[in-house]
This record gives C-alpha cells, structure tokens and sequence, in this order.
C-alpha cells in the first residue's frame, strides 16, 4: 500500500483544512436515499471497500498531522477534555493495544509496534515519536495510557464501564465533538446522555440499541454514521467554545456556501474490551464542503434532496436554521432531478 | 454465525481433576495467540457428536493473561443432554473444537469496596480467574467455597496454597456449611456479593441478601443454566415456514439450527436475552427456564427463550 501524503491544513482562525481528490472518494457519505430519517442504523464493524474510510478499524488519513496538531491546542486549553476515573485504566490499556496494534498492522509504513512481553516498542513516523514502555506501568508513558496514544490517534474515544445492566461514560478525550461536552457528560449512563435526541425517544430505539450493547462481543466491532453540518471546517464544535463558534451561524451567505458550509459526518465504532470488559465508543468526525460534495454528481443531487425534505425538528436540532435554506438553493444548481442510484457510494 | 466470530482449538491438555470432573486446556489449531478475557467469561464449545451438534457454554479458568491457551472444567452431569458426556468420553488430546469469543456476564465489579465470593462445587470456575485479576489490582476479596467432600473440592487446594486466609473451605460431609446469614450481615458499605453454584444456592444466597437489605446491584449471580429437557414437542417456525420437531434431551436452538435456521444466540444459558424470540400463537404452555425476562413477560406469554425453554401443548408458532 503507498504511503499517505499528509496534507497541511489548519481547523482554526484561517481554515486551510482542504480535501484532496482522493479525501474527498474517500468521505463517508452518510445518505443512502434522498431522503433521511433518524435511526440506529447499527452494522457490523467490518472491511468495507478499498480507500474507503472503513477499509480498516482504525481510519488513518491525510489530514491526520494536522489533526493531531489541533488536538494538542485544544489540550493545551483545556485539560478537561481528557478525563478518566482511577476504576477505567484497565480500560485505558486495553485501547491503548487496540489502537496500537491495528494502526501498526494496518499501516506499516507509519506505525510500528514491537511486543516482548510487557515490554512493548512503539514508532510513529508521521509524529516522529519512538517510545519503550511496559504495558501495563503507567510511569513508563509521558501521559496516561488513554491521553497518549490518543494525542496520536484521529478521532474522540469514549471509555464506557459496564455495570448495573447499564453503560457509564467513566472516561474519553474528547476534543473534536459536535456540541457535546465530556465534563458534562461524564459518569452519566446511556440514557442520560441521549437524552436529548428528538423522535427518538419515542421509539423506544435507545433501549434497544442499549440492550444490544450490553451483548457487545469481544472480536465483533460495530458502527454507525451520524451527520450534522457545520459552518467552517471547525473541529472542536465543543459547547465550552460556542462563543467561537456559534455566531460563523449567521457569517453564511449565498456567496459563500459552498465555501463555508461542511457536512459533518461522524463515523461511529464500538468495540468491547478484552481485560476490562469496558467498551469503547469511537467518534471520527470527517469534514467536506459544499463544493467538494459537489465534485460527486451523485452526493451533490443527494444532498440536495435530503435537506430539502428534512423535517423541521431535525432542521432545529441540527442547528441548520440559519443557513439551510441558502445550503438548499446552492445545492439546486447541481440538482437536474436525475435519478440518484441506491447505496452510499459515489457512481 | 449468530453467535459470532469462531476459532478453531486443539485439546492440548484432558485431566481428570476428581470424580466426573476434566480439565480441558485449548489451543488456538493455527498455533496463534487466542483473545484476552476478563474474568468471569466464559466460551461456547461446539462439539459434533455424529449427527448432532453440541455447543454448551464453559467458565474460562486460567489465568486472563494466558492468551496461548484456555481452560476449562466440566463436569459431567448424569442428565446431560450429551455435552458433558461427549467432553468426558471423547476429549483427548488432539481433538478439535470450535469455541465462541470469550463473553463476560459475570464481570466483578471494579468500584467495589470489597468483593465477597461465595462457590458451590463446580461454581468455583469463574472465579479462579475473578481472583486473579483482583489480585493483580490489590483488590480486597474474599472466598468463601463450599464442596460435598475434598475429592469433589476440584482445585480448592491450589486456591488455598495461592491466597491464604482469603479462602476459606466448607465441606458438607463434614457439615461445614457457608455461614451465609452471618456473612452478609456484617460486611461494610460498597461490598459486592457473587455468587456460582447449584440453583439451591444461589436462591438461598438471594434471599438471604435480600433480608439482610443488600441493594440488587451489589449482587451479582452467575445463573446458567444447563438447558433442562422435558417431554418432545413441535414448534412452527412461521418466518422460515417449517416445523421442528424439539427431541426429550434437545432444546429449541438446538432444533432451530439443525433446521438449518440461523438464530441468535450468545451464552445459551437463559441469561444474555440473545435468542429472545417473539411467540406468534400458543395453544398450550410456555415452560420458562431463563433468568432474562421479568415475571411479568413470562406471564404475558409474548417471548420465549429458545436456548432453555420449551413448550407443552397443541401448537406454538414463532417468529422465526
Ligand atoms: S442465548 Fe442467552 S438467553 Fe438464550
């Protein structure tokens, strides 16, 4: 496999986050109609196609340099991003070996992890990091096991304990969310922090998507996509930043969106744990913008449809009043009514 | 497939650890590493007796460290539906299985102040790996382990030898019995209580809990049961539109995969809720033997548990 070329690009302040030809093939689509309604939508974690952002378990791409970068400034701001309860450090190795191992076996030219035992032999290219520690001694790591390996892996990871038939967010770093907050959310169970979710409770998917969790096996990874939008290709859409974030709403004009406004796709894994019995939820959130939908004939006609028939609840709960309607219209231009075929991938 | 990923294993060890009671070490057959587990896990072993195809759930023993191998114990059971015989006759080394992931519904609880263990005869399994992972944590435990006689006390030795003051053996030929009342009545807040045993155990376990005002989510049962038989019976299988005819020694699962339907499944024990399955017609009983449904569902007669429960009556037909 060819190595990645990392690609600059900043999430902040002057936004050069760009996707290349190949990200943007690459983008988890989230729309498999032209149309959409809130679901678990729960699959087996398996291989999807090549170069595509599930051809493996952990999804490295070319922006991971500088994600890594906007990670630690948003660490360097706030520590409270990253916390864990002294009961999860099982847990926290046991991501530690997951992460390791599948971005060493999955990309070698990159990553490199040699076992002797306890004693294990870390290599990160594109970071320049090489580091020897004992697994399982959390004073042979800078940081604890769950911050370090994550300050070098792409996506937020949430550390769930179970216990009383119920999942507890009892730890994860968090740093790239949309609108939710780990200091908030810490120590709640699973229906606490889905709580807010509309049409959803009704239907009673929480307690099944619960019920189906608890039954999570060791070696049979599952995941969901989710979906929002966002206006600038800002990762840390975090509440603690809404002062940052919340006024780019009203900065969309006719002129600008298909600059300005980006589909945000989360892509959603959980694994059970083999020591702790925990679970970990992973949130890889991918960014595109309007104008690179559109270099898809396919999403872009797609798209358009979606947020044109989108119920109004969801409109609101996604934060999309303020710029769906001219999101809708720049879309229309590249919407010539052919039919879209099934499935998510481009054509 | 329902029951997930499979890995094949070798007998590398058969050992007869006392009367009716084997020790099995499996290998990974491709001479890899197997998964790392917590304590309190446990595997399905599939076994194909001929015609037939066993799998019966199994506590993992060693040591949650040992990932070159896996351990189990079995015992035989003289109402065996043909599992445990099979295991006692026909394990040797060299024999190959297939055997599930590792599952844990009997996980300790890592918040606990103090764990306090209690295991009647084979029920000790679980625990020998529970006691090493809270060892490894320096963990406060306590075992309390209760055998008919020291022939039968499989391994209570080496658990003595291993934790000292921390295990404390009972032997009912001699009249020892667990002191259970006076033990739980006198343990300090953020205790947590595990149980394995014989049925009779663990519901005297419960109720003495629940008088001596243990909270629900300090007790922690590990209840699978071995599927009981019964008398034969059919069921309809509406979805795929066929019959399946339910042997005295079989259980629905069983006549459901051997009909070449796919159900899920995972501990095949009536406690992980897997195989719930809708109850589109009853004319007659639903013999309930899970430890999943509430009361009330059993009431309603609306689900059954395929991997323990049977039927007794005219006509059932499921959503299958
Ligand atoms: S398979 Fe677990 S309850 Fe039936």
């Amino acid at each position: 496999m060819a190595a990645i070329a990392f690609k600059p690009g900043t999430y902040r302040d002057d936004f050069t986050f760009r996707n290349s030809e190949e990200a943007i093939r690459h983008f988890p689509f989230p729309f498999d109609k032209d149309s959409y309604m809130y679901a678990v939508n729960i699959e087996q974690h398996m291989p999807g196609p090549k170069k595509s952002a599930t051809e493996f378990p952990i999804d490295v791409d070319e922006h991971y340099v500088a994600e890594m970068a906007d990670r630690a400034m948003v660490l360097k701001e706030d520590p409270l991003r990253c916390q864990s309860q002294p009961h999860m450090i099982t847990a926290e190795w046991d991501l530690l070996e997951l992460l390791m191992s599948s971005m060493a076996r999955d990309y070698p030219e990159h990553f490199a992890l040699l076992r002797d035992g306890d004693r294990w032999h870390w290599i990160n290219r594109p970071l320049g990091i090489e580091h020897r520690f004992t697994f399982g001694d959390t004073t042979t790591l800078p940081y604890g096991p769950m911050e370090y390996i994550t300050r070098q892996c792409q996506g937020d990871f949430c550390l769930l304990d179970q216990r009383n038939d119920n999942l507890w967010m009892d730890a994860g770093i968090v740093t790239t969310q949309a609108d939710w907050s780990l200091d908030f959310n810490l120590g709640m169970d699973f229906m606490e922090w889905h709580g807010p979710v509309p049409l959803a409770h009704d239907l009673g998917v929480f307690d099944r998507a619960l019920k189906f969790l608890l039954n999570l096996q060791q070696g049979r990874p599952v995941r969901r996509l989710n979906w929002t939008m966002t206006v600038n290709p800002r990762l840390d859409t975090s509440p603690e930043n809404y002062h940052k974030w919340g006024k780019d709403r009203a900065s969309v004009t006719p002129e600008n969106v298909g600059e300005k406004v980006h589909l945000r796709v989360e892509l959603q894994a959980l694994w059970r744990l083999p020591r702790s019995n925990a679970i970990v939820f992973s949130i890889r959130a991918y960014l595109i913008a309007m104008r690179e939908v559109v270099t898809v004939p396919k999403w872009g006609r797609r798209l358009h449809r979606v947020l044109e028939s989108l119920p109004p609840e969801l409109v609101d709960y996604k934060g999309l009043t303020r710029y769906r309607d001219y999101t809708v219209a720049y879309l229309a231009d590249y919407d010539d009514g052919a039919p879209t075929s099934p499935g998510f991938g481009p054509d | 497939m329902s029951g997930g990923v499979e890995i094949r294993v070798r007998v590398a060890e058969a050992e007869p650890v006392a009367d009716g009671i084997k020790r099995l070490r499996l290998v990974p057959v491709d001479g890899g590493h197997l998964p790392v587990f917590s304590g309190g896990s446990h595997i399905v072993v599939s076994m194909q007796d001929g015609e037939r195809r066993i799998r019966n759930s199994y506590s993992l023993m060693g040591s949650p460290r040992d990932t070159a191998g896996y351990e189990i114990t079995v015992l035989k059971t003289p109402e065996s539906r043909g599992g445990s015989i099979y295991i006692h006759e026909h394990a040797k080394v060299g024999l190959e299985l297939t055997i599930s992931y590792p599952l844990n519904l009997f996980p300790a609880a890592h918040r606990a102040r103090k764990h306090l263990l209690l295991a009647g005869g084979i029920g000790i399994t679980p625990f020998i790996p529970i006691m090493a992972e809270l060892d490894e944590a320096g963990a406060t435990f306590e075992l309390h382990y209760a055998m008919r006689s020291a022939k039968l006390g499989a391994y209570a030795d080496r658990l003595a030898e291993r934790y000292g003051r921390r295990v404390r053996l009972y032997r009912s030929d001699q009249g020892q019995r667990i002191p259970v009342g006076d033990l739980l009545s006198n343990q300090k807040l953020g205790t947590h209580l595990y149980v394995c045993g014989p049925e009779r155990m663990i519901e005297g376990v419960v109720l003495a809990a629940r008088a001596a005002g243990w909270p629900g989510e300090n007790v922690h049962l590990e209840r699978f049961v071995a599927p009981p038989g019964g008398d034969p019976f059919k069921a309809r299988l509406a979805r795929s539109n066929i019959e399946v005819e339910v042997g005295p020694h079989t259980t629905l699962l069983e006549a459901v995969e051997a009909a070449g339907v796919d159900a899920a499944y995972l501990c095949r024990g009536g406690v992980c809720g897997q195989c719930e399955t809708d109850v589109i017609a009853c004319d007659g009983t639903l013999v309930h033997n899970d430890h999943f449904l509430t009361e009330a569902e059993h009431k309603a007669g609306k689900k059954l548990m395929i991997c323990v429960s049977r039927f007794k009556g005219r006509e059932l037909v499921l959503d299958l």
